[in-house]
């Protein structure tokens, strides 16, 4: 150390003398103060900071002090520079701060621009309202079964004791395919004999689908629509068991106010039988009972003729017109509208109902 | 049916006060569909009232004759003065009573009546004809009311022309033949409201005498069970009904006749007897009941000649020229319960008369009926079941009505061939009613809602007693019923017929509501859950979902452009289309989905992505007709195997059309044209939701109807075709009418293999090794083989390879393209080295090599 031994040099000393060191943090907060950007204040930091800044050289001046005044002067720098290292901090925040403020006010855009860049599609809400039907039934221990389309006039009128001069098969209004014996279903009621010949009870299903009548299309009818049919057989069930299981189904679809009425009707799979109306609060045209499907204690002549034994089983059966709940559901007025496939109509439902 | 409530109370004693609503909720709750309950009283409003015409003066100089009328309203305008009004009928004169509304008043359909100036005058009022009141169709003049109608001039009309009464209209089920009928019905609200009823049936008549009232052979006696008749001579044939049986054979939709036919429509009102009425002078022989012989014809009343079909039953003429003796014997006269023939009908100037009251086998008279499309009051009634034990009643109500208003006397001979069988017995456990329906129903419950409904029910220990000798579970169990149905309950044949009847009587509203417990069940199939991912994938993807229907035309081959031996030609027909252009089922979904494509495109839309999930229909084959089976018990597996071997084959399909733009134009920028790889891409996104793993899949070029031969596109899983995408055919979609370049996709779900379980891949921690190549190949090399070259030369170290660019310019030569491809490399267990990735690179390249011809380009 070349000045150890220095006897004093006034002018290095000045350097830790508090003044000069007091208008060191001055000039570096005043200089700070007007920097405006994080660029400006790292340039100033280093000329008030750095290596060349009067607190970094009053530092090496200390060893020029008497011992005794060394202390006390490292005490001075250091506090003077920490007091400059938190005046550029602070200001170095307020800076970072603006500027991304700033950055942020000119990154702003309209997010009300559409970006329908991939439309959405949609599903039919029969097919929607068969499947949320179905899942009600799975989680009560249902399973779906399915049948065809174009079916044996044995499934679809003879095992259901519609025979073959049954005037009930003259009201169905049937189509018949060119080979003898086989039509297009005319209700899902032939999955009830499918699914009896196929296994043995208990039988706990729903099946939904397409069925056709020779209907004209129109706003009330459509040679093709849809149907869910309910079918348990099992030991002592009821026609209480029908009723309790139509009342869940109902408050399932249309809310906890839904109820069911039953009136007596004539269905020659079903004895007895009867027509289901449900309450609906929230009809377009106001509260009203509307009338949902036919039920009944399968008769136990199709038992038979299916392989069960109607003094061991009983059974139920319902079902209901998809297309027509969905109807008056969702206040439908046209039938057409279902079948035609605008997709203005079926967008509108989206993928749930 | 439409039946007055006056009617039904002459047999029911019904509240006296009984609203609509109490009726009708009476009604359903008997299981009787109410058409509609209609109360006259309110048909017309204001003054109805009688009025007896003072003077009439012609006016002249109109078209038509006009009469300016004086008619007396006795105080009912106010003023007691004879009221002033125009009429255009002339079939009156000074002295008649009619039915005048007075100004203020309103006729059916909304027609109000005000003082007017017409044809010179002013009228104040009308004087108003049977079908401007809605009482009948008569618009030849006007009402005149008949000397037996007590009326003064300015009492209430309504009363006096019927308009007092409540006209109830149902709708019958098919199972409750006698409910239509008064007496039916009549019946049926003495149990809602739990009143006397009073049986039009119950009556004295005489029966069968040594001499028939005509002679009369029934050959075919199970046809015809029944066969009764009784004869009026010497009657009045001028003779009119009367006014009362006019209007409610009227209130029915029943046109009036004459005295005797009107008595025999009446009597099926009344009664549920279908009735007929013949002029006995235009009989010339015996009468043969038989089946008709083909070739027999008939002139049924109504006009038509009717080619007779050998089921047919009917009534001859054995009298009659051309007659052949024996069991065919006799001429029809008659199509047996459906329609009598023109040739003995009642007439003007018939004097004589034979009443016919049978009972016919419902099967066959419900045959006749659609064969011959005659769907007439008497065959809806015998289809539905007649009441066996009717005819000789309805034969004494008939000659007694006769003989009442149309003189004459009654014949002493009465004819009744009698082969009926009385109602067979059913035995029931007393406790089954409340088995089957879950209401604690007890024994005398049973039995007297049972009794109630007509039937003869007695208990029986017999079963029990045999029981308990056995041991048996009935020892100490419930009593059991034996029951008798009445006869006019054919209906009632079975044990589960009498526990409705129990339910029904009891209330419906009785049957609580308890939830049955159904054992754990196995949820959603494999397949079902496919077809609802698959069609939520598309959903999620553009597409709309549409459910057309499933008919085509036959031409809609021809203009997809199938070639003549195509098997999607091959179609089933259906025999009764509702339009005999789309009468085939469809075996592709395409035509209709197009279908529904080119319907929106009319509608304005040009952005389309539409699909549909959905049955096609393949026969089979060589498919002949289904095996006859009965219902007496279940049919055999392997009969019904063969029964269901003849219907068609009938797979779901899925299938996607697109048109327009798939991504549109917007402030981002030029939007996108739906095309060929949309279609394509399509396809994949089934297979991929149908858990198809990639490895399983070919996409392969090919050339199939309807699709643009040079761009369409083969699915194969496991080798197997499944289907098609791409554009269409441009000769089809202009024969189609719908826009170029229309892509679609059609696939069969059912021909997809299920999903297997996917092991789980092994995720490495290490960084990746990104490798590029450009290969260069000839022009007509499949993208997607050199993919597979390079998947296969890689090794187990490639993690994925990615087509990004495909390049094609006159540097590389003519036919030749390049594929660019990144590759990327990754080890399990360690950073991979360059030299690692470049050798797995090679190997990769060097497969694409050999199998494609590939060479590295800038190699």
């Amino acid at each position: 150390m070349t000045y150890r031994n220095d006897p004093y040099d006034p002018k290095q000393v000045a350097l830790l003398a508090p003044e000069a060191l007091a208008a060191a943090v001055t000039d570096a907060k005043a200089a700070f103060d007007a920097a405006a950007d994080p660029e400006a204040l790292a340039e100033l930091r280093r000329r008030h900071l750095g290596d060349r800044a009067p607190v970094s050289l009053a530092r090496r001046e200390i060893g020029a002090l008497p011992p005794a005044a060394r202390a006390d002067a490292g005490r001075r720098v250091n506090e003077a520079r920490r007091e400059i290292e938190a005046a550029y901090a602070e200001r170095l925040a307020l800076v970072q701060a603006a500027q991304a403020e700033r950055i942020l006010a000119e990154e702003r855009v309209d997010v009300t621009l559409p970006y329908d860049r991939r439309p959405r599609g949609a599903r039919h809400p029969v097919s929607t309202l068969a499947e949320r039907i179905g899942d009600l039934f799975v989680g009560m221990g249902y399973e779906i079964a399915e049948g065809p389309e174009v079916e044996l006039e044995w499934t679809n009128f003879d095992a259901l004791n519609i025979g073959p001069d049954h005037p009930a098969r003259g009201t169905m209004d049937t189509f018949y395919l060119d080979v003898p014996g086989i039509v297009l279903r005319t209700h899902t009621s032939p999955v009830q004999a499918r699914t009896m010949l196929a296994r043995k009870p208990p039988i706990y299903v729903v099946c939904p689908g397409r069925v056709y009548r020779t209907d004209e299309l129109d706003a009330t009818h459509s040679p093709v629509f849809h149907q869910v049919e309910g079918l348990v057989v099992d030991e002592g069930i009821t026609m209480a068991h029908l009723r309790g299981t139509l009342d869940h189904f109902a408050k399932a679809l249309f809310g906890a106010e839904a109820r069911t009425r039953f009136r007596p009707h004539y269905f020659p799979f079903t004895e007895p039988s009867a027509e289901f109306d449900i309450w609906f609060p929230q009809h377009r045209d106001g509260p009203r009972w509307v009338e949902w499907g036919g039920c009944g204690m399968v008769n136990p002549r199709v038992l038979t003729a299916c392989g069960i034994d109607p003094d061991v089983y009983s059974g139920f059966a319902f079902g209901i017109g998809i297309d027509r709940s969905l109807m008056f559901r969702h206040g439908i007025g046209d039938m057409r509208d279902m079948a035609e496939g605008d997709v203005r109509f079926t967008r509108a439902f989206g993928v749930e109902v | 049916m439409r039946i007055p409530l006056s009617w039904l109370r002459e047999y029911v004693e019904l509240p006296a006060e009984l609203s609509i609503e109490e009726l009708d909720r009476a009604l359903v709750n008997l299981g009787i569909e109410v058409e509609s309950i209609v109360d006259l009283r309110e048909t017309v409003t204001g003054s109805l009232v009688v009025g007896e015409v003072l003077e009439i003066e012609e006016l002249t100089g109109f078209k038509k004759p006009i009469r300016f009328c004086r008619v007396d309203v006795g105080a009912a305008n106010g003023t007691g003065e004879p009221q002033e009004i125009i009429c255009g009928a002339t079939n009156f004169a000074p002295g008649d009573r009619v039915v005048v509304i007075l100004p203020g008043g309103v006729l059916p359909g909304g027609f109000a009546i005000s003082a007017r100036k017409t044809y010179g005058r002013i009228s104040h009022g009308m004087i108003c004809s049977a079908r401007e009141l809605g009482i009948g169709d008569d618009h030849s003049g006007i009402l005149v009311l008949t000397e037996d109608v007590p009326a003064k001039p300015g009492d209430d009309a309504r009363p006096v022309i019927g308009l007092d009464d409540v006209v109830v209209e149902v709708e019958i089920t098919p199972d409750r033949g006698y409910a239509m009928s008064v007496r039916g019905l009549a019946r049926e609200l003495s149990h809602a409201f739990d009143v006397p009823f009073r049986d039009p049936a119950q009556l004295p008549a005489p029966g069968a005498t040594a001499t028939p009232a005509y002679p009369v052979r029934v050959v075919d006696t199970v046809g015809c069970d029944r066969f009764a008749a009784r004869v009026v001579r010497g009657i009045d044939p001028l003779a009119e009904s009367p006014r009362w049986m006019r209007q409610r054979l009227t209130v029915a939709g029943i046109r009036s006749i004459s005295l005797a036919v009107d008595i025999t429509n009446y009597l099926m009102l009344e009664l549920g007897q279908p009735m007929h009425a013949y002029d006995l002078d235009a009989l010339r022989g015996e009468l043969v009941v038989r089946r008709a012989v083909a070739g027999e014809r008939l002139t049924t009343l109504d006009g038509v000649v009717r080619e007779l079909h050998p089921e047919d039953l009917v009534i001859c003429d054995a009298g009659l020229p051309d007659s052949l003796a024996g069991p065919d014997g006799g001429v029809p006269i008659s199509l047996a319960a459906v329609m009598g023939g023109e040739s003995s009908e009642v007439v003007a100037t018939t004097t004589n008369v034979l009443f016919e009251a049978a009972h016919w086998d419902p099967v066959t008279v419900g045959r006749t009926a659609r064969r011959h499309r005659l769907f007439s009051e008497a065959a809806k009634r015998w289809e539905r079941g007649v009441d066996p034990a009717l005819p000789l009643v309805a034969l004494e109500r008939a000659v007694t009505l006769m003989t009442t208003y149309g003189g004459g006397t009654v014949g002493d001979e009465v004819l009744d061939i009698d082969h009926t069988t009385p109602p067979g017995r059913i035995v029931i456990d007393a406790d089954l009613p409340a088995r089957r329906v879950g209401v604690a129903y007890e024994p005398e419950r049973v039995v007297e809602l049972l009794e109630r409904v007509g039937c003869a029910v007695s208990r029986t220990d017999a079963r029990s007693a045999a029981a308990s000798l056995a041991g048996g579970r009935h020892a100490s169990g419930p009593p059991t019923l034996v029951v008798t149905p009445p006869t006019w309950r054919p209906d009632l044949t079975d044990p589960a017929d009498l526990i409705e009847e129990v339910v029904r009587l009891d209330g419906y509203d009785r049957v609580p509501s308890v939830l049955p417990l159904a054992p754990p069940g196995r949820g959603l199939t494999p397949t079902q859950r496919r077809r609802r991912s698959v069609s939520r994938a598309l959903a999620e993807n553009g597409f709309v979902e549409v459910l057309t229907h499933p008919f085509v035309a036959a031409e809609i081959f021809d203009r997809l452009g199938l070639p003549a031996d195509d098997p999607r030609r091959r179609t089933m027909r259906v025999a009764n289309p509702l339009s005999d252009t789309d009468p085939l089922m469809r075996t592709m979904l395409l035509p209709t989905l197009l279908g529904a494509l080119r319907r929106n495109v009319s509608r304005g839309q040009r952005d389309l992505a539409l699909y549909e999930i959905g049955l096609v229909f393949l026969p089979r084959p060589e498919a002949g007709e289904p095996p006859k089976m009965g219902v007496a018990h279940r049919p055999s597996d392997a009969e019904f195997a063969a029964a269901d071997s003849v219907l068609p084959e009938q797979p779901w399909h899925v299938a996607a059309v697109l048109t327009g733009e798939v991504e549109p134009t917007g402030w981002w920028g030029p939007g996108r044209p739906a095309g060929w790889a949309d279609a394509i891409e399509a396809g994949r996104v089934v297979l991929a939701t149908a858990g198809i793993p990639e490895q399983r899949i070919v996409v392969r070029q090919a050339a199939y109807a309807p699709w643009h031969p040079g761009r369409c596109a083969e699915f194969l899983v496991d080798g197997v075709t499944v289907g098609y995408a791409g554009e269409l055919h441009p000769a089809a979609l202009s024969a189609l009418e719908l826009p170029a370049r229309t892509s679609a996709m059609e696939i069969d779900l059912d021909a997809l293999p299920v999903a297997p379980v996917v092991p789980a891949p092994q995720i490495s921690g290490y960084p990746p090794a990104l490798i590029d190549v450009a290969l260069v190949v000839d022009a007509g090399v499949p993208a997607d083989e050199v993919r597979r070259a390079l998947t296969d030369g890689a090794g187990e170290l490639l993690e994925s390879v990615r087509l990004f660019d495909v390049y094609e310019s006159a540097q590389l030569g003519e036919g030749r393209k390049s594929l660019a491809y990144k590759l990327v490399f990754r080890a399990p267990d360690r950073t991979l080295t360059g030299e690692e990735a470049v050798a797995a690179r090679d190997a990769a390249v060097a497969e694409a090599a050999r199998r494609c011809g590939a060479v590295l380009r800038g190699a």
